[in-house]
């Protein structure tokens, strides 16, 4: 077989194959909780009504969202030129560590100095974090994608260090966390009373700032063409190390505000859990935006509402919780599959 | 001197080898696909559904080596799905990696909650036994190291020489390489570079089953879900050190086992207890990163490495 490439794919080809493929998606799901000996129908509204189906369950699936817009974006823009950052876990945890660092009395600022000044200092370790990498990259070949991938493991060492070391809450009765962050410290609610912090507010206008840079600005046009063609931008006057580094410095710093915005809004302090893969899943939730920020918000939402629906599906039928992780991982293969035949179809011989 | 004590124990030779066979077959695994012409992040994940399979068929009472055959066709199976999307459709060979990656450890905790709902701490079955070789497993510091190990790791040293062989001295070796070099030239020669290409990587994944297997069926006898913990990206940072080559790629990963069995003895002498264990817990990581800094200079990298291939583009 060889594929053929459509020039003017049809509406219905547009539409129906990323139907088909949540449809495969469902169906996959429902086989799963057939095997669990569940009814699947019951399973899937379980989902739905843990994901969305009274206020309690709304607010958790925003907070639950609210990491994975900020690394869906980073994923989002990285890939969008070319540059694999798989590393967004470790990015996070520095966002985090910094977070700690400044939050916990080091600095003697009101509330809104403080806030704004830990959020740029967070990006900044983020930045940094990738750094290393790109530069390893664009200076000596080095292929980024494995290089992010292994400092994950690295920053996750140097946390669970710190919090055994220098940043242990004496008080924490031995546990390693960090100690609590001062109130100024703290991102505020955006309704009193209601659990759902300014994190969130600030992950909707970051991706709205994306969506700016990419297409209001020279930065943004230089990272799609690098991503499209390097070769060619590089005959074309860009400088495409440049770039790289620009867009890595971005990246990374969107990554960072995921770990600010967990310490500083929902948690408080900082623990070896505080991410459970909020990274890895963020290369979700950018696969199935299509890279378009504005859409990552959308894929945030489905993303974390499948989590937390699946979580208290779980308790109520017994289907194991992982079935979200199935789920999500299906629908990233069988997205990409059907975007691939929106423009090309199969010609048998 | 605590270095050159542990560096004359038997033990620490011993661990060496035990600690780089998982590596040496999922080496040799991604080795095999990235020579076709294929990046298989899957790696880590299918090291995972092998490390589960091959463990849960010996718990549910299938033999050992039968253990090994499931954690080797689980490993193909998800090496089908990941050759299919990435060869004949050609899609991004990185997001597919990550999501069968994804998708192949959520579907070994999703299987291991399905099949062990109220357990706390996972049952143990017996392990690959040492198997010592009458006579060789006396030399001293050599015996134990190479001739007291388990049939696995025997296996994983055959493996290097018939990877080497098939890869260098055969025709399918030839238009394997081929395929990951010049396409269009395996065609010429009337051969199919789709199916060239997806039978390594569906080889190639069920040496990473077998590598999985290792963990579970030989070093340890139970299964953890953190227990591949990226030894899979290391696998792909070890077939860069090598520079594509089987034999290269598997002294690689005997020297970084051997810095791993070092920092583990390190850590329990007097001055490594002053240092935090993590410092030496990171060491495989940094070592790996270190491998791809030295030897990115002189790359030998698969010319069509990543390269889609359709018949009649060009």
């Amino acid at each position: 077989m060889r594929l053929e490439p459509i020039p003017n794919p049809s509406a219905l080809r547009r539409v129906g194959l990323p139907a088909g493929a949540l449809a495969l998606t469902v169906l996959i799901a429902s086989l799963l909780a057939l095997l669990a000996g569940a009814n699947p129908f019951a399973t899937l509204g379980l989902i739905l009504k843990g994901a969305a189906g009274s206020r309690f369950a709304l607010l958790e699936t925003l907070n639950r969202a609210t990491p994975l817009i900020f690394t869906g974006l980073a994923v989002a823009v990285a890939f969008r030129a070319k540059l694999w950052n798989i590393g967004a876990e470790a990015q996070l945890y520095a966002g985090a560590v910094v977070t700690v660092l400044l939050g916990t009395g080091a600095l003697p600022l009101p509330s809104v100095f403080l806030v704004p000044v830990i959020a740029a200092a967070a990006m900044l370790a983020g930045a940094l974090v990738l750094l290393g990498p790109v530069l390893l990259k664009t200076r000596a070949g080095v292929d980024e994608v494995v290089t992010t991938l292994l400092f994950n493991f690295i920053m996750l060492l140097a946390v669970s260090w710190l919090l055994e070391g220098p940043l242990k809450d004496p008080m924490g009765m031995g546990w390693p966390k960090s100690p609590a962050l001062e109130k100024a410290a703290r991102l505020p609610r955006i309704v009193e009373g209601l659990r759902l912090h300014w994190g969130f507010g600030l992950a909707i206008l970051s991706a709205i700032a994306v969506r700016v840079i990419q297409t209001r600005t020279t930065l943004g046009y230089e990272m799609r063409a690098v991503g499209l063609n390097a070769e060619a931008a590089r005959f074309a006057g860009i400088p495409v190390g440049r770039v790289m580094v620009k867009t890595a410095l971005l990246s990374g710093g969107l990554a960072a505000l995921a770990g600010f915005s967990e310490v500083a809004g929902l948690k408080g302090n900082l623990t070896l859990d505080l991410s459970p893969g909020f990274g890895y899943t963020g290369i979700i939730v950018a696969m199935l935006a299509l890279l378009n920020p504005l859409g990552v918000v959308v894929s945030a939402l489905f993303v974390a509402g499948v989590f937390v629906g699946a979580d208290s599906m779980s308790r109520a039928a017994g289907v194991p919780t992982y079935i979200a992780d199935i789920l999500l991982a299906t629908a990233l293969l069988t997205m990409v599959l059907a975007l691939r035949l929106t423009t090309a179809r199969i010609r048998w011989r | 001197m605590d270095i050159l004590d542990i560096l004359l124990s038997a033990s620490f030779w011993a661990a060496t080898v035990r600690i780089a066979s998982p590596l040496i077959f999922a080496t040799l695994g991604e080795l095999i696909c990235e020579r076709a012409g294929v990046l298989n992040l899957g790696i880590e994940g299918i090291m995972v559904i092998g490390a589960f399979a091959g463990w849960m068929a010996v718990y549910l009472g299938t033999g050992l080596w039968a253990g090994v055959a499931v954690a080797m066709l689980a490993g193909m199976l998800f090496g089908l799905l990941h050759a299919t999307l990435t060869v004949p459709f050609g899609l991004s060979q990185h997001v597919v990696g990550l999501g069968i990656t994804l998708l192949a450890t959520a579907t070994a905790s999703f299987a291991y909650r399905l099949s062990l709902p109220e357990v706390t701490s996972p049952p143990k079955i017996e392990p690959f036994q040492p198997l010592e070789i009458p006579g060789l497993s006396q030399i001293p510091l050599l015996g134990p190291a190479l001739f007291s190990q388990t049939a696995l790791t025997y296996l994983a040293f055959v493996l290097i020489v018939v990877v080497s062989v098939v890869l260098y001295r055969t025709p399918l070796g030839l238009a394997l390489r081929a395929a990951g070099e010049n396409p269009a030239s395996v065609e010429a020669q009337g051969l199919s570079v789709t199916a060239i290409r997806m039978g390594a990587v569906i080889v190639g994944s069920g040496l990473m089953g077998v590598g999985g297997a290792f963990l579970t069926m030989s070093a340890f006898s139970s299964f953890f879900f953190e227990m591949v913990n990226g030894r899979g990206w290391i696998c792909i940072a070890l077939v860069v050190f090598g520079a594509w080559r089987p034999g290269k790629a598997a002294l690689g990963a005997l020297l970084f086992a051997a810095f791993d069995a070092l920092q583990v003895r390190l850590q329990q002498t007097p001055m490594g207890a002053l240092i935090p264990y993590q410092v030496f817990l990171m060491v495989p990581y940094v070592l790996s990163i270190l491998a791809l800094v030295l030897m990115s200079r002189r790359a030998e990298v698969p010319a069509a490495l990543m390269v889609p291939f359709n018949k009649g583009e060009r």
